[in-house]
């Protein structure tokens, strides 16, 4: 689940929803939600967010035919990724919570991801002006159990080696949640801390979540000891519980053998117990793995299931809701999109496989190690997953910003967008030495064959005189004579 | 057995003969026809390209020419002199630079009477008015002048002045009631002339990355080089915001002050302006502090030091392919306020101020230690923008290079105009940056020229080859429109000229083939070429030295 995964850069441009009522120019919010594992790892989420009420772009509408989709498929993470990110904090590094973005610890960490998203947002119900919302998060997981000696415990310190000192003063809400969910019927297994002050309680991706709340701008909170260092020790060790299966997970690979075929297979799990939903699917797949289209079969439960077909039988069907668009790709110049909607039924797994064969690259396209082989990007999938507990309507600014990226207009349902697996494709590389071996093979037989030839127009042949003895010639007459027949 | 010899040894005569022959032919066919294919086929692409032309750019002798119409009123000079009008006079004069070119400046006076609507104008009480009246009728071209000559007590001028320069490109010049008038008046106009288009300071400057370096150089490089267009940043740094919350309009500023200014300069280049607040940016020194005054100074040696932590927060560098100022409005913290710069002496900046050549402006802006009596923390301080624009236009107008101008003696200078850059102003910037960027582009056409010289294994294609005789053909034009005092089009040539050469000397299809070293080279042709023609070569000397030898044989006999 938390397996050391790609950070994925992502700069997200989405039309946000309808907002609220006016607010003061460029305001600051940042929050940090810590969320402590049953397997003992702690998850901690930062997001920033920076909103500016000035007009900094004064077109109107975005036009849908500039927008782009663009995948670094890989890329090796380092501190280089954080020190340009933490440039964009108002506080920068220097007060607030943005204090704990240690890059030495964030990233001995076993999950990293960070994001970039910038939108705008409507600042009144007719959408007459708009807000531009840069939203930066940062989602770490750390190893706590392997790290602190069997331990669960965990603290700030621990966590990012720093504490808490200043609020930043230029954020209107600088919050510290921590999830007390499952231990907070009992206050016997765990304890937090400071003892929060206040609690929160929210539909957090469908499920009733509890949080202690610790907020920085209350001068009580830091002020006593100058420092706040959040502490969490368990008393009664947790039981091994499973982790709760999400209702949508997905995964994805490549099969097939050889090099010149093979086949993208992206596996889709619904185990909502009795609801059926869909599924938007987005893959981009480079040129050089050729698609064969007709080969793309999607089955859920040993059946065929068509996009189109199984949405049609339904009553009435809602237009959008049959989709399914593909734009092949242009050698060198665009890779192959892939977008259908796809409805997954109630517990089941549904999978999408497509056949490719491999393209051969011109000899100076090869990245330097092309035998490590190419990254083909990972999947996104969307969707509106059903919930199990209804949430309430969310209050676009008043609530926590951990539950406002993809607000829920519905509350019996809520967004989510997952990125699979990116995968790792052998392409068909030739012997870079080809082209040398190959002059030197051609030289070697010219060279040989023009040598005989040279030889045999510029040689002068003589004839030989046959000598009179040799041995196998006496060795004859000897015979000859004794048989009385005259010698040669 | 000689009876049985000879028919065999005249047939292996025969024999030697024609093996001999076979040989040659190998050799003349892998001479005549094996060499030229192998050199044409392993050549290297290069297109023809102008050297001759562009050694011959070195040598280009610069002109500028500066049109001037002088003209005269009714009592300006002696009536027998007003017969001879109109007539041209022309001054030349080489402006002595340690410059591989030779630039000469002319100036070319045209002589005539004034028209009616000209004296009449000249008659008012007042210089503005009048200058007012006469700017009406048509536009001047950009570049030339207009002295205008006035009767030796004519009170348009105050009593003590001899000449007036105005904002625009006109000038007064008092005349004079003397035998010799056009020769006084005529050293009196180029006095003013110089002033308003061209100097030797102004031309320094422009070359100053082209001359050797001396202290004048040095102390020349203080403008931004050339560009086709540039970025301005304006920064607020506030490194405090626990205890100061500021606010600027830096939009209505920019409006204001910066975007006229910018708009004058337009045909220099294109410029696009953007705005940040960074808070907690720092400066790179620890401020000292002063007992006396109770206040902390920066002093003047340690101002090198302040920008380079700065920088690396601005960030703005990364957005443009343009060259960037930066204008940082700097707040200081609580506990380091008031702020001052010290000059060499000790004695606190005026205006609290300092600039980077070729980078941009620094002012430290103060907050009223009043505001910090009455009010919490943190203290919401309005910054004052026309104090602090009057400071960085200033400083713009010297990273420009447009330096406030050294007027002659007893000459009246105009007011600026409310853009902040008198027009002749804007001239004198077009003629340096013209001359500028010819220096430039030459520079850079000579050098890819060498380039191409030295390392054979550079790809020239037709695209490099084509873009090199426009930037040569786009020199020469710039220095002919320059002679015939065509500033504006001469301008724009030379744009053009550094562009098509430096996207020729940037070109990456030149990088193609240069690392392919020799020894790979010679590992390709080796299995080829050695069993080819050492045969070839073997049976050439044989032959040669059989025909030696037959050569000789007779003489012995003798």
């Amino acid at each position: 689940m938390v397996a050391a995964r790609p950070l994925a850069l992502l700069v997200l441009l989405l039309l946000g929803p309808v907002g609220q009522a006016e607010h003061p120019r460029d305001s600051f919010r940042e929050e940090l939600v810590v969320t402590p594992l049953p397997s003992g790892d702690v998850a901690a989420t930062f997001q920033f967010r920076t909103r500016w009420d000035t007009e900094l772009q004064r077109e109107g509408d975005t036009d849908h035919y500039f927008l782009r989709y663009a995948v670094l498929p890989r890329e090796v993470v380092c501190t280089e990724n954080l020190t340009p990110w933490k440039k964009l904090l108002p506080c920068s590094s220097k007060a607030g919570l943005s204090v704990l973005l240690k890059a030495d610890r964030l990233f001995h960490t076993s999950y990293h991801s960070q994001a970039v998203h910038i939108r705008p947002i409507c600042r009144n119900a007719h959408c007459t002006s708009i807000s531009w919302e840069l939203r930066q998060t940062l989602s770490v997981v750390f190893d706590a159990f392997v790290t602190g000696q069997g331990k669960k415990d965990w603290s700030l310190f621990r966590m990012f080696s720093r504490t808490l000192t200043e609020p930043c003063p230029l954020a209107s809400e600088s919050r510290v949640y921590v999830d007390i969910t499952s231990y907070s019927q009992d206050n016997k297994t765990l304890e937090v801390n400071p003892p929060p002050t206040t609690t929160y309680q929210d539909v957090i991706l469908g499920t009733q979540k509890t949080y202690a709340v610790y907020d920085l701008l209350n001068t009580a909170m830091i002020n006593n000891s100058r420092n706040l260092n959040l502490q969490l020790k368990w008393k009664r060790p947790p039981e091994n519980e499973t982790p709760p299966v999400p209702f949508l997970h997905a995964q994805r690979y490549v099969s097939g053998y050889g090099l010149q075929k093979g086949e993208l297979s992206t596996l889709l799990y619904n185990t909502h117990p009795y609801r059926a939903f869909p599924v938007l699917l987005l893959d981009t797949v480079p040129w050089y793995l050729r698609l064969y289209v007709h080969t793309l079969t999607i089955t859920s439960k040993g059946k065929e299931n068509k996009p189109s077909e199984e949405l049609s039988r339904k009553p009435d069907p809602p237009r959008s809701l049959c989709y399914i668009h593909y734009q092949p790709a242009q050698d060198r110049r665009q890779p192959h999109l892939l977008e259908m909607l796809i409805q997954l039924p109630a517990h089941s797994v549904t999978k999408v496989s497509i056949q490719f064969e491999r393209a051969l690259l011109k000899w100076t396209e090869y990245t330097p190690d092309p035998n490590h082989g190419f990254y083909v990007s990972p999947s996104v999938l969307s969707a509106l997953v059903p919930s199990l507990v209804a949430a309430k309507q969310v209050d676009w600014e008043g609530s926590p910003l951990f539950n406002t990226l993809f607000p829920v207009s519905d509350g019996s349902s809520h967004f989510i967008r997952l990125y699979t697996e990116p995968l790792l494709v052998n392409l068909p590389t030739p012997d870079f030495s080809m082209p040398y071996n190959v002059i030197c093979l051609t030289c070697t037989v010219v060279a040989v064959c023009y040598g005989s030839f040279y030889n045999l127009l510029t040689r002068t042949f003589h004839i030989e005189e046959p000598s009179t003895g040799g041995l196998a010639k006496r060795l004859a007459n000897l015979i000859r004579r004794a048989r009385g027949v005259p010698p040669l | 057995m000689a009876a049985a010899g000879s028919p065999g040894a005249a047939a292996t005569d025969l024999e030697v003969v024609r093996g001999k022959r076979a040989a040659l032919f190998f050799a003349a066919v892998a001479i005549v026809l094996g060499l030229p294919l192998w050199w044409k086929t392993t050549e290297t692409y290069r297109a023809p390209l102008p050297y001759s032309q562009i050694s011959g750019l070195n040598a280009l002798q610069l002109r500028l020419m500066v049109p001037v119409t002088v003209v005269f009123t009714r009592d300006s000079v002696p009536l027998d002199d007003q017969g001879k009008l109109p007539f041209t006079v022309v001054h030349e004069r080489e402006i002595p630079l340690k410059y591989k070119m030779k630039i000469k400046c002319r100036f070319q006076k045209t002589y005539r009477r004034a028209l009616d609507h000209e004296e009449e104008a000249l008659s008012l009480g007042n210089v503005q008015e009048a200058e007012a009246v006469l700017a009406q009728p048509k536009e001047q071209p950009e570049g030339s002048l207009t002295v205008y000559v006035i009767s030796e007590h004519s009170s348009l001028l105050p009593q003590d002045m001899m000449s007036y320069i105005g904002p625009e490109r006109t000038a007064v010049v008092r005349g004079i009631m003397h035998r010799e008038a056009f020769n006084i008046i005529g050293r009196r106009i180029i006095q003013v002339a110089q002033t308003m288009s061209l100097t030797e300071d102004v031309l320094a400057a422009a070359l100053a990355d082209h001359l050797p370096e001396d202290k004048w150089s040095s102390d020349k490089r203080r403008p931004l080089k050339s560009s086709l267009g540039y970025e301005i940043t304006f920064s607020l740094l506030n490194p405090d915001p626990k205890s100061h919350d500021v606010h600027w309009d830096i939009e209505g500023a920019v409006r204001r002050y910066v975007q006229p200014f910018l708009n004058t300069l337009s045909a220099a280049g294109n410029f696009s302006v953007d705005s940040q607040i960074l808070y907690y940016a720092m400066l790179g020194v620890n401020p000292r502090f002063d007992p006396a005054s109770s206040s902390y100074y920066l002093a003047m040696h340690s101002l090198p030091h302040v920008i380079n932590p700065v920088e690396s927060r601005l960030g703005s560098s990364a957005a443009s392919l343009y060259p960037v100022l930066n204008f940082l409005l700097y707040v200081p913290e609580l506990a380091h306020s008031p702020l001052y710069i010290q000059d060499k002496d000790g004695a606190p900046v005026a205006t609290n101020a300092f600039h980077s050549p070729r980078w941009g402006g620094i002012m430290v802006y103060n907050v009223d230690p009043k505001a910090y009596n009455a009010s919490e923390r943190p203290v919401r301080v309005e910054v004052d923008v026309v104090k602090v624009m009057e400071v960085f236009l200033a400083q713009l107008r010297l990273l420009f290079g447009i330096a406030h101008p050294q007027v002659p003696p007893k000459c009246l200078l105009s007011g600026l105009k409310s853009e902040g850059l008198m027009t002749w102003e804007l001239d004198r910037l077009l003629w340096a940056r013209s001359v500028e960027n010819l220096a430039t582009a030459t520079t850079t056409l000579t050098s890819l020229a060498q380039l191409l010289g030295k390392i054979s294994n550079i790809v020239i294609k037709d695209g490099v080859a084509s873009e090199v005789y426009r930037a040569v053909a786009a020199v020469q034009k710039a220095a002919e429109e320059l002679a015939s005092g065509h500033l504006s089009s001469a301008f724009t040539a030379s744009q053009e000229a550094v562009t098509s050469s430096e996207r020729a000397f940037f070109d990456p299809s030149l990088l193609h083939l240069l690392y392919f070293p020799d020894d790979q080279k010679f590992a390709v042709y080796i299995p080829l070429f050695l069993p080819m023609t050492v045969p070839i070569l073997l049976s050439l000397v044989k032959i040669f030295l059989e025909t030696r030898k037959s050569w000789k044989k007779p003489e012995k006999i003798d």
